[in-house]
């Protein structure tokens, strides 16, 4: 059974349609990434799932529960972190997790509470208010919030944005001892790193629908070919070197102050110019290809 | 699931709860004091010089059991506002109770339940200071809480339907000057309303303030049989502003 059945979601909000049609599965037991560009749907997609947007079309099933009918039943077997601390911050660190086990009717509260603090790695902090925390220690609270009743899915919306490189590290190996534990997790995120770090497979969203969806490596063969040259020079030569690429058929995009020629192995004589870096393909170049966004 | 079960509704109130053991001291400071102050400035100063009694009652007491109406709005209604407008705006705790097995009903029973149950207890505060005061205990006094408790809940009921429908916080002042402040001002806690145009006595009639302050006057100085409708009248507010505030909410919190 898939932990996760989106069939033909539509989600408008006034003129704006943020989800559009969407089709998406998960199987149990995976990470799946979704990787799009702010404003793709990621996060409408998530509140579908708890219930907290009522889809206008399409066919919704969380755990085997159809939703939005049976939203509160799916909620209590998931886990949720969310994008934007919504921590109690004057309550400490433990009554924070034990309002949640309350709320999630975890029988030993107690227990839960001590379980998730060694999770978190804050068993010392237990008695201080979050607002004492570093931003760190609070985005590893959250993460132990949503996992306080040990859900078998967990929904992680942008879980690392704002945070800098080594905290985002620290989370990543939290997330990844859950996936290794056969927690099925769907993760949104716009970050390709962490996409490619942690998701077993990784569907990419765009206005509203997935238009693309396999593993890191898969979408790489797919889209993007073996390597990748990215070429520096002043603009006129960058013109001129993108329109030899396009001309023998090879996708050209922006990559900061140079362009990237996607495909560079397909290249005849000319097409890469000697002084190129030519790279490994990467995930990166799949997402700006398909997207036309500029990757983070 | 079933709808309203009690260990959502316990586990929101667990976290008011939580909450509150961080900023009691203030809340109960304010609510004992500002009854206190009320009570000299009104009761002993305008007793002092322009009002001895008022139907008989010593206009000290005549404040004091209308004073506890006056605790119960503004331990209600206006936390019931502002409290549940931050918590949905500026803090996302809603978001983040609406992603556990709790829904909207649920989080606004239990919101207005955690205001009811505070509000009725310091409701009850300008009455105690008041037997301070000289008024003698009375055993119908031992309903006022219940009083207050109903009363506090439709006020906070009617708190959070502001909250969901305001778009802006300082909007709040147009419900202050518009509703609370009348309802405060008409409830007959300074005055007697049978003094006032026929019309604005009709008016008061469905105040929920004046009966509340009626009927604390009729545990302090004898019911009649009138209290009865008067107490029904305030549960049916109260049942009122619980369906609106769970229908607002659903709306503000549900996309």
């Amino acid at each position: 059974m898939a932990a996760i059945q989106l069939r033909g979601a539509v989600k408008r909000f006034g003129p704006i349609t943020a989800v559009d049609g969407l089709d998406l599965e998960v199987p149990e037991g995976i990470c799946l990434g979704l990787l799009g560009p702010n404003g793709a749907g990621k996060s409408t997609t998530m509140r579908l799932l708890t219930g907290q947007a009522i889809a206008d079309e399409g066919e919704l099933r969380v755990l085997g529960h159809e939703l939005p009918g049976d939203a509160k039943a799916a909620r209590a077997e998931m886990g949720v972190v969310p994008q934007l601390d919504n921590l109690d911050v004057d309550v400490t660190v433990e009554d924070n997790l034990a309002i949640f086990a309350r709320l999630y009717r975890v029988p030993d509260v107690g227990a839960a509470v001590d379980k998730a603090l060694d999770l978190a790695r804050l068993r010392q902090r237990r008695r201080d208010a979050v607002d004492e925390l570093s931003g760190g220690m609070r985005r590893r609270l959250l993460l132990a919030r949503g996992l306080i009743h040990e859900p078998k899915l967990i929904l992680l919306d942008e879980p690392t944005v704002g945070l800098d490189p080594q905290i985002r590290t620290q989370l990543w190996t939290l997330i990844d001892d859950l996936r290794s534990r056969g927690t099925t997790i769907l993760m949104s995120t716009h970050y390709i790193e962490e996409a490619e770090r942690l998701a077993d497979e990784v569907a990419v969203m765009n206005a509203g629908r997935v238009i693309a969806r396999a593993t890191p490596a898969e979408l790489i063969a797919a889209h993007a070919g073996a390597r990748t040259a990215e070429v520096y020079g002043p603009p006129e030569r960058l013109t001129e070197v993108r329109a030899i690429a396009e001309e023998q058929g090879l996708p050209v995009r922006p990559a900061g102050p140079a362009i990237a020629i996607v495909g560079a192995e397909r290249a005849a004589d000319g097409a890469v110019p000697a002084d190129a870096v030519v790279r490994a393909a990467s995930l990166e170049d799949v997402f700006v290809l398909l997207t036309g966004e500029e990757a983070e | 699931m079933r709808r309203l079960e009690l260990p959502a509704i316990a586990g929101v109130m667990s976290r008011e709860v939580a909450n509150f053991r961080t900023y009691w001291r203030g809340t109960t400071f304010s609510a004992v004091l500002e009854p206190l102050v009320y009570l000299l400035a009104f009761g002993l100063g305008l007793s002092a010089t322009l009002v001895d009694e008022v139907n008989g009652v010593p206009y000290v007491q005549f404040v004091g059991t209308g004073m506890v109406a006056t605790a119960v709005i503004f331990s209600s209604a206006i936390p019931a506002m502002f409290g549940t407008f931050v918590k949905h705006r500026f803090q996302n705790t809603y978001d983040a109770i609406l992603a556990a097995p709790v829904d909207v009903e649920e989080l606004v029973s239990a919101e207005m339940l955690w205001i009811g149950l505070r509000s009725g207890t310091y409701g009850c505060v300008p009455l105690l200071v008041t037997i301070a005061f000289g008024l003698d205990p009375a055993w119908g006094m031992l309903l006022v809480p219940l009083f207050c408790f109903v009363t506090a809940l439709g006020f906070a009921g009617f708190g959070v339907a502001m909250a969901a429908t305001v778009a802006k916080i300082d909007q709040f002042n147009y419900v202050t000057a518009l509703f609370v402040t009348p309802l405060f001002l008409v409830a007959g806690t300074f005055f007697p309303i049978d003094g006032l145009p026929q019309g604005v006595q009709a008016v008061a009639q469905l105040n929920p303030l004046h009966q509340l302050v009626e009927l604390v006057r009729g545990g302090a100085f004898g019911y009649e049989l009138a209290d009865l409708a008067r107490f029904a009248f305030l549960v049916a507010f109260a049942a009122t502003t619980w369906r609106v505030a769970i229908g607002r909410m659903q709306r503000r919190l549900i996309d």
